[in-house]
């Protein structure tokens, strides 16, 4: 352990504050807790401990070693060796943007790349800083529309299309504005149902629609009706996207939505068990002081040189405090940088290329595991890189029966909804080879034979 | 600092102008200077709202702070200044002129009775300079 304490420094200290020993300092703890026994294996020194680290990490399997189809949210993509390279990089090595930010030009300017970035991507004016991730960004849609309205419309209708994780954290943020509503997402609803069946749910109570894009089952929809129907009721409209498909769709700013949230993972983060991920989170030049978060802008210096500045800091909760539309300021910097140098490293033509190949393996795959005996596609709509499949089996033990082949399966989509027990939710990127999506086939049909 | 005596003035200085029934409200000389260069004023009750002393009528945002613009009587807004979303900087320049923000149809003429007048203003703002 590390203590930058010297023993003078400490009598020093003592001293100042009238106190004779160390111990003096505790007796206001019961004696019975003040020096307690620790039950612990003997101390390891450290070339022990990097040994039994390594050993306990070995027992995870991880997607570098598997062959993966899980997505559902988070996906396996290739990340150039780049963007590491400069991400690691002392002067950026920050997850936040900094507290003194002017002096910090560089850090500043990368996030204004990355903001560039993001609204070129989604079609939208704006973009802040980023949030801690997809879940945390699409809530704040939620948050920014019951503010936007300033409480005067109490319901947010959403997709039950949309993440299952988002939503609950949706929930989550939500839980405390009492007046507020989500409705749409019910469980008696089907999930499978089209977009078409939550215009009955407008009304001039509407704060915001929330649909995904492609949706949580990898469906493409134009939501261009039902953008249409929630601003003629005057609701506000946010969509969820995964941004590497946007190398390919359509953005939803040419949809009609308001707001664009996303989880930035795929741009050249890597899945890490989780996290940190980057959330993504974008709009209309008019709702700029109704956002949460950071945003950095360029201007010029009093020499006429480019700078760049934290700006429309006064909605922020340091300066406006309750009347902030979000307590939320803290930003993933530093994967918004890694995303900033991916999409750089692949540009226009080279994302379109990653998103064209997850879209025709993703399609080679679904039409040869349809073919399978057992198995069924449940499509309904065109899909970019993830579709349903419904399996002759419960999910969790085709997964056993396809990790015993090296091969990470799809996600288990009775987990969230009860009327899709036995359905997979399959993805397939850029990393997977044809051979691999064969060996697939053939691990899936070895479990119906079973 | 300029405080014309035809006004009434509130203790978080908005000015009031009444006409007939009617009272037109914005914030004082004072108020801008100390807040400085405003970039952002959103009006926050829309035309034909009902609100009383301490509802909050608008939203300004300057460099560096942000505040909340307050009623100071009850009635019924009649008509709110749109261009200022425009050009916000009209309340640094001319905060009793183009920088009025709200005007309310008085339901109870008394309640000005209770709001400071020019001087005593004035006298208030140099307590507080100090």
């Amino acid at each position: 352990m590390f203590i930058p304490h010297t023993d003078p420094e400490r009598a020093q200290m003592l001293q100042t504050i009238g106190v004779k020993s160390l111990e003096e300092l505790f007796k206001d703890v019961p004696e019975a807790y003040r020096y307690p026994q620790l039950n612990l294996p003997p101390a390891l020194s450290e070339m022990e401990a990097i040994a039994q680290a390594t050993s306990l990490s070995q027992a995870n399997e991880h997607a570098r070693e598997l062959i993966c189809f899980l997505g559902a949210g988070a996906y396996n993509h290739y990340i150039p060796a780049a963007v590491d390279m400069l991400l690691r990089r002392g002067e950026f090595y920050t997850a936040y943007t900094p507290y003194q930010p002017e002096i910090s030009q560089g850090t500043l300017q990368a996030i204004f790349e990355y903001q560039s970035l993001i609204t070129a991507l989604t079609g939208m004016d704006i973009s802040n800083a980023s949030h801690y991730d997809g879940a945390t960004a699409t809530a704040e849609a939620g948050v920014m529309a019951y503010h936007y309205f300033r409480g005067r419309r109490n319901k947010i209708v959403v997709s039950p299309s949309v993440h299952p994780q988002y939503r609950a954290t949706l929930k989550t943020y939500l839980a405390g504005y009492e007046s507020l509503h989500i409705v749409g997402d019910e469980a008696e609803v089907d999930p499978l149902s089209t977009p078409d069946h939550l215009l009955n749910q407008l009304d001039v109570n509407t704060a915001l629609v929330i649909v995904q894009h492609p949706d949580f089952f990898g469906r493409i929809f134009d939501y261009t009706a039902l953008a249409k129907a929630a601003h003629e009721v005057g609701a506000l409209v946010a969509v969820v996207v995964n941004p590497l498909s946007l190398g390919l769709l359509k953005p939803p700013g040419q949809f009609g939505a308001d707001i664009v949230v996303g989880e930035g993972q795929p741009l050249g983060i890597p899945l890490s068990f989780g996290g940190p991920y980057l959330g993504i989170f974008a709009t209309r030049s008019e709702y700029a002081h109704k956002i949460s978060g950071r945003l950095v802008g360029e201007t010029v210096d009093v020499a006429g040189n480019k700078g760049y500045v934290l700006t429309l800091t006064a909605r922020e909760q340091h300066i406006k405090r309750e009347k902030a539309t979000s307590n939320i300021c803290t930003n993933q910097g530093l994967m918004a940088l890694a995303s900033a140098i991916y999409l750089s490293l692949l540009g226009k033509s080279g994302l379109r290329k990653v998103a064209e190949l997850c879209y025709q393996k993703a399609h080679y795959a679904a039409e040869e595991i349809g073919a399978i005996p057992g198995y069924s596609l449940c499509v309904n709509a065109p899909f970019f890189h993830e579709f349903v499949v419904c399996c002759p089996k419960d999910v969790a033990e085709v997964n056993e029966h396809l990790l015993e082949h090296g091969i990470l399966g799809g996600y288990d989509l009775g987990r969230d909804y009860p009327s899709l027990r036995n359905h997979m939710l399959i993805a397939v990127t850029e990393m997977n080879t044809r051979e691999e999506i064969d060996l697939l086939c053939e691990a899936l049909q070895e479990v119906s034979h079973d | 600092m300029n405080t014309p005596a035809n006004l009434k003035y509130s203790k978080t200085d908005e000015w009031v102008n009444v006409d007939g029934n009617i009272a037109t409200i914005g914030i004082t000389d004072y108020a801008q200077d100390q807040l400085s260069d405003i970039v952002f004023v959103e009006i926050v009750v829309a035309v034909g709202d009902t609100v009383k002393p301490g509802d909050t009528l608008a939203s300004l945002e300057s460099v560096k702070a942000a505040a909340d613009v307050n009623c100071p009587v009850s009635g019924k807004v009649v008509e709110i200044n749109e261009d200022l979303a425009q050009t916000p900087e009209v309340v640094n320049n001319d905060p009793y002129g183009k920088a009025w923000m709200v005007k309310i149809e008085l339901e109870n003429t008394s309640e000005l009775e209770g709001m400071m007048d020019a001087s005593s203003y004035e006298k208030y703002c140099a307590e507080r300079s100090h």
